[in-house]
């Protein structure tokens, strides 16, 4: 396995001009595997958007390592490395540059160097994977809040990244676009082995990841695949996470005095546990 | 005050070649005191209705009646100034209602814009730092150097800091984690049964949806085309699916369910708890 990115007891503090500054990033170390599927979560303000920011050399680490593609993150190779990368911020109109959606999406493809023979096709065919061939000459700032993530997430895509970071990148879209974008990514994750670090307060979401981050407070408290980490109902809700709908719904049903044996994480296997209740009764 | 909406339609950069119609023949109607969720495809002209709510655009054409101001194309900015004392709204990017020195500046600018004294501003921006679980030390901070998450906390306590009888929410907990979505919701429906605010919901979470609303819209392609009690309209699910909406998940789950045992549930569960209630009721039922 290659490894793609690794942090190495990785922290950072935000400058303050008053009070105690705090650590936003706390002594935080974990390796990623190309072609996994990361999923990073934790209650606001727990460091998530700090650490994406780390991981693309928009903040540098002011102690530990942090590798990308094997190497340490510096001003020489930050933009060789950050052309490998695409990055959707958590407010999508922090990073558009372009006049227009085209434009938008063209331009760190031309900023790369890519001849504009290939461009114009890269650029139809990633605002199309989003659902958003038909606004190219829109102006980005005066999309709906949905558009305006879609073309973000168009914009990371055209790049044809080795990883993809997503900071809440579908925060705002309804539940078909939703699922509509995570299958485009995971099936170049399948087909192209990219790689895809994603920070999201969605716990279906979580569910369809390989391992799962768990910040607290700087810190990283957990991590490992979705149903391990879930198993740990009771320490997520403490740190203002939740579990999954399938896993609620256990819960209420138990209360009801229904004795719901597994602990479920999808609807399916919830469905099924009752279903050989209904045949027992 | 009652808010109607007859014929409206709406056109962004009217006139221009970018001119693109955003609404079209909208009608509806919200009474007072009533909780009501706009519900929508990306893009099918929720955000754009709401900001016909307080007055922030004028319809092209047709009337927006709130209380006794009517709002047509032809509406002085100055009749909607009144407007904007009683409704309150919360944008969907927060970044773009934030634009104080400090977070607590930035709460108390609406009370004071409206003439409550400093004093009495600081005090509730404080209390409201406290109630939306912002971290104490917040205050002095500048909004834009927060977390997403933290942001979209103050924009929402800046709001509520001038207590407005309309409370207009453009997805206002995209970016919270799960438990402050929970208890802000759970919040906005304190404020709205205790202060009898008019609240209007745009969001894309089916289940806050069936959960809160008395009433629900549902705007496709810029157009009205649904409306009716959470029951009503999650009962038709193929309609919905035409709209690319789909059920909440308890209902959907419910649906599972009753295909499985063959029989319709006794009612359509509209949140989790009534879910499970009801699953446990069929369950035991052939107990007996
Ligand atoms: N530019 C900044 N200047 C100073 N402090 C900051 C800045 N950005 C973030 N912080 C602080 O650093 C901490 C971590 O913020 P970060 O944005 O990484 O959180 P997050 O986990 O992404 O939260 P959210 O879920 O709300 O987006 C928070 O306490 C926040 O207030
Ligand atoms: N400032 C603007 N200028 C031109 N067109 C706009 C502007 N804002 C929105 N539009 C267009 O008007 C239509 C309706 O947008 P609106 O923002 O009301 O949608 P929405 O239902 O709120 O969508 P979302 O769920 O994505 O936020 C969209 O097609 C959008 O591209
Ligand atoms: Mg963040
Ligand atoms: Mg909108």
């Amino acid at each position: 396995m290659k490894e793609i990115l690794s942090l190495d007891h990785v922290s950072y503090t935000y400058e303050s001009e008053e009070g105690e500054p705090r650590k936003a990033v706390d002594e935080v170390s974990f390796t990623v595997w190309e072609g996994e599927w990361i999923a990073i979560v934790g209650h606001n303000g727990s460091g998530k958007s700090t650490l994406a920011k780390l991981m693309i050399g928009l903040l540098f680490p002011e102690n530990g390592k942090l590798n990308v593609f094997l190497e340490e993150l510096n001003v020489d190779n930050l933009w060789d490395i950050r052309s490998r990368i695409g990055i959707v911020f958590q407010n999508p109109d922090n990073q558009f540059v372009g006049s227009t959606v085209q434009d938008d999406v063209a331009f760190a493809l031309e900023n790369n160097g890519v001849p504009y023979d290939q461009m114009v096709p890269r650029v139809h065919e990633s605002l199309a994977q989003v659902n958003m061939e038909g606004f190219l000459d829109h102006e980005p700032h005066h999309l709906s809040g949905g558009q305006k993530q879609r073309v973000a997430i168009a914009g990371a895509l055209a790049m044809r990244p080795k990883l993809l970071i997503l900071d809440e990148a579908t925060s705002m879209l309804d539940p078909q676009g939703r699922d509509e974008v995570i299958k485009v990514v995971d099936e170049l994750k399948r087909t192209t082995g990219l790689t895809v670090i994603s920070i999201t307060h969605d716990l279906e979401e979580v569910l369809l990841a390989d391992k799962v981050i768990v910040m607290n407070d700087g810190k990283m408290m957990m991590s490992g695949k979705p149903e391990a980490i879930f198993a740990h109902g009771d320490e997520l809700e403490a740190i203002g996470l939740d579990l999954p709908f399938a896993s609620r719904l256990s819960r209420f049903l138990r209360e009801e005095g229904i004795a719901i044996q597994g602990e479920h994480t999808t609807e399916e296997e919830l469905v099924n546990e009752l279903w050989t209740f209904h045949c027992n009764k | 005050m009652d808010i109607s909406l007859q014929q409206v339609g709406y056109s962004y950069a009217l006139g221009t070649p970018f001119e693109k119609r955003a609404l079209k023949e909208v009608n509806a109607s919200i009474k007072s005191g009533s909780y009501t969720a706009v519900i929508g495809h990306t893009g099918s002209g929720k955000s754009t209705l709401l900001l016909h709510l307080n007055g922030l655009l004028k319809p092209s054409e047709g009337t927006v009646r709130i209380g006794d101001v009517n709002i047509t194309a032809s509406t002085k900015a100055k009749e909607l100034k009144e407007i904007r004392k009683h409704v309150g709204i919360v944008f969907q990017f927060p970044e773009h209602q934030l634009f104080e020195e400090t977070v607590e500046k930035d709460i108390m600018f609406g009370p004071m814009n409206f003439g409550v004294p400093a004093e009495e501003a600081k005090r509730r921006a404080h209390e409201l730092i406290k109630l939306l679980g912002l971290p104490e030390d917040v205050a002095q901070k500048s909004p834009f150097d927060l977390s997403g998450g933290q942001m979209r906390r103050v924009a929402i306590a800046g709001v509520l800091a001038f207590k407005p009888s309309i409370l207009i929410l453009d997805e206002p907990t995209a970016g919270l984690d799960p438990r402050g979505r929970k208890e802000i919701m759970e919040l906005f429906n304190k404020l709205h049964e205790e202060e009898g605010l008019t609240t209007i919901l745009v969001t894309h979470s089916m289940e806050d949806a069936a959960r809160y609303a008395d009433q629900i819209l549902v705007m496709h392609e810029g157009r009205s085309v649904m409306a009716g009690t959470p029951a009503d309209v999650f009962s038709d699910a193929e309609r919905l699916k035409t709209f690319r909406l789909g059920l909440p998940r308890s209902v959907a789950f419910q649906r599972d369910f009753e295909k499985l045992i063959g029989q319709p549930l006794d009612k359509l569960a509209l949140t989790e708890e009534q879910l499970a209630f009801e699953i446990a009721a069929a369950l035991k039922d052939g107990e007996r």
